[in-house]
């Protein structure tokens, strides 16, 4: 309590230990903006790898893809119509199907032609019909449904691309997790810099600290001193280091814009033009986590200040 | 009020010579000590014990009542802000000027602002430095900075005042009304401890004695205060 009073009632920059000379301005923001400039690229993988995640699962995930060979066949088992007619009877009519769209002949050869090039429209290959067909949230039982479709179609396929999607999420989970693995390194780094800059300050104000402490400083106020500089210190650097990876950032959203869910930039359909289109391009969560990162980077320069001095402090009496 | 009972001191964590041993006295609270002995002896060793810089390797110590073998960390620094402390070398802090360096104790204590001023601009005034307030220690002579460490020992009115040689530096002049600080201090209750190796003064300023040889308590405690120095203790040597 006393303690804090005092603190209130010093003039302002009062430095009774002379941490001013003793943690330096100038090597400890560098270092600590370097680890945020380093934080903020790992914290936009981070959200960047979780964006593309949900939109591969959005887009796809309840997406089947039906294939019928010889497609123009008379139908089986008492089907009417060709069996491209019958598959879409059938897939029309089976719960939990949304909605079923045959591919046309024109969207089937731009599918083959970066393999065939210009003569997949001409080579009057065998190509079976491919239905596009989008399910609701359960999904329609595809053992039956392949059942019901082999019956009128012998030979058609049922692509389910749930495990395309699983696996591409599993490999954005482990961006994720290697974006996070990188930000909790940073952070240790950053850490580590302010524990050794303040072990450095502590050993060349020694003397004023057994001073003060003889004077009948607690242990509380002086480590509060260290870590009020450390802090501001931290602070100051790590606001440096975010505010010089945002042009980066947004560069990296530019090119990413056409991957994601953001068509914004690749379209242009920003209002006034491409500045506002970059930002507007970066996820909401990147504008909430680039303010924070000074906060928390601050926040651990306290920590790591308090405790190394408060540790240090054990060895006076 | 102290008490040392059977008090070894050792530095290196315990590891080092004993500096200090079977010390057993009392200063009753208010009371006046010299602290006596040649160099060596264990005087300044003495004082940081009873500053609280360090802690006795083994008997007992009571510092203004409290068991100082048997009180945690956390109660020290408290326990530190009712005892001053005039260092032989100053330890002044280099950065700071004579009146911040006066002022650090009431700050350190929690202390408003204005009265840090008023009670520093008065301190600072008596031992004769108000024209320096702004001076840094390395621009003041080793009187003034004696000076200015007596100033910051005693802003804080402290309940028990030590003194490592505390005229070292001063002229005969000063050196007399540094003993008049200290006395009146006494007078309000103040106990003191003064190690010093001025016979004149002690002669000129006779009160009980505690007199060290190679750590061990040689003489003192049952000498009557106002009584010549000399005459109470035949085997001071200075």
């Amino acid at each position: 309590m006393a303690d804090r009073r005092a603190a209130r009632l010093r003039p302002a920059g009062f430095d009774d230990l002379g941490l001013q000379r003793a943690l330096s301005d100038r090597l400890l923001p560098l270092l600590v903006g370097a680890m945020t400039f380093l934080a903020a690229l790992a914290c936009s993988g981070f959200f960047a790898a979780a964006t593309l995640a949900r939109h591969w699962q959005e887009g796809a995930a309840n997406s089947l893809t039906v294939q019928v060979p010889r497609a123009g066949d008379p139908a089986l088992a008492g089907h009417a119509g060709t069996r491209r007619d019958a598959a879409l009877a059938i897939l029309g009519d089976t719960p939990g199907i949304i909605s079923v769209r045959a591919l046309t002949d024109g969207e089937l050869s731009d599918l083959l032609r970066p393999w065939l090039g210009r003569s997949a429209e001409t080579l009057s290959l065998p190509l079976p019909a491919v239905v596009a067909v989008h399910a609701s949230g359960a999904g329609p039982d595809l053992g039956k449904l392949a059942a019901r479709l082999a019956a009128a179609a012998p030979g058609t396929l049922v692509e389910q691309h749930e495990a395309w999607v699983r696996r591409l999420s599993l490999m954005a989970l482990s961006l994720q997790a290697c974006a996070g693995l990188m930000l909790f390194v940073v952070a240790m780094v950053a850490a580590l810099v302010v524990i050794l800059a303040t072990r450095a300050g502590l050993a060349a104000r020694r003397q004023a600290i057994e001073i003060v402490h003889g004077l009948g400083a607690t242990g509380g106020y002086i480590a509060g001193r260290f870590a009020r500089r450390a802090t501001w210190l931290a602070a100051f650097g790590a606001g440096l280091g975010a505010a010089l990876s945002l042009p980066v950032l947004l560069g990296l959203a530019g090119l990413a814009a056409p991957f994601a869910q953001s068509r914004i930039i690749a379209e242009g359909e920003a209002p006034g033009g491409l500045p506002w289109a970059a930002l507007a391009a970066l996820p909401s969560e990147l504008w909430l986590a680039l303010p924070a990162l000074p906060a928390a980077v601050a926040a651990l320069g306290w920590l790591a200040a308090q405790a190394t001095v408060r540790l240090w402090l054990r060895r006076l009496p | 009020m102290i008490r040392c009972e059977g008090v070894g001191l050792r530095y290196d964590h315990g590891d080092g010579p004993e500096v200090l041993r079977d010390l057993g006295f009392t200063v009753p609270e208010g009371g006046f000590r010299w602290l006596l002995g040649p160099s060596g002896a264990g005087k300044t060793s003495l004082l940081r014990l009873l500053h609280l810089a360090v802690r006795p390797s083994r008997g007992r110590l009571l510092l203004l009542g409290v068991d100082i073998s048997a009180t945690g960390r956390a109660a020290l620094p408290y326990l530190r802000r009712r005892i001053g402390m005039v260092f032989q070398d100053f330890q002044l802090l280099p950065h700071l000027s004579a009146f911040h360096n006066v002022a650090l104790p009431l700050r350190i204590a929690g202390r408003p602002e204005g009265q840090i001023r008023a009670d520093v601009a008065e301190m600072l005034r008596w031992v004769g430095l108000w024209r320096k307030v702004q001076a840094l220690p390395a621009e003041l002579s080793g009187g003034e900075q004696q000076r200015v460490a007596i100033a910051r020992a005693v802003i804080n009115r402290p309940t028990l005042l030590l003194a490592d040689e505390p005229t070292g530096n001063l002229d005969d002049t000063q050196a007399e009304r540094l003993m008049q600080l200290l006395q009146e201090m006494n007078r309000l209750g103040t106990t003191v401890v003064v190690a010093t190796h001025n016979d004149g003064l002690v002669s000129r300023h006779p009160a009980p004695l505690l007199r060290l040889a190679n750590g061990r308590l040689v003489g003192g405690g049952s000498v009557r205060p106002r009584e010549p120095a000399r005459a109470l203790d035949p085997l001071h040597h200075g």
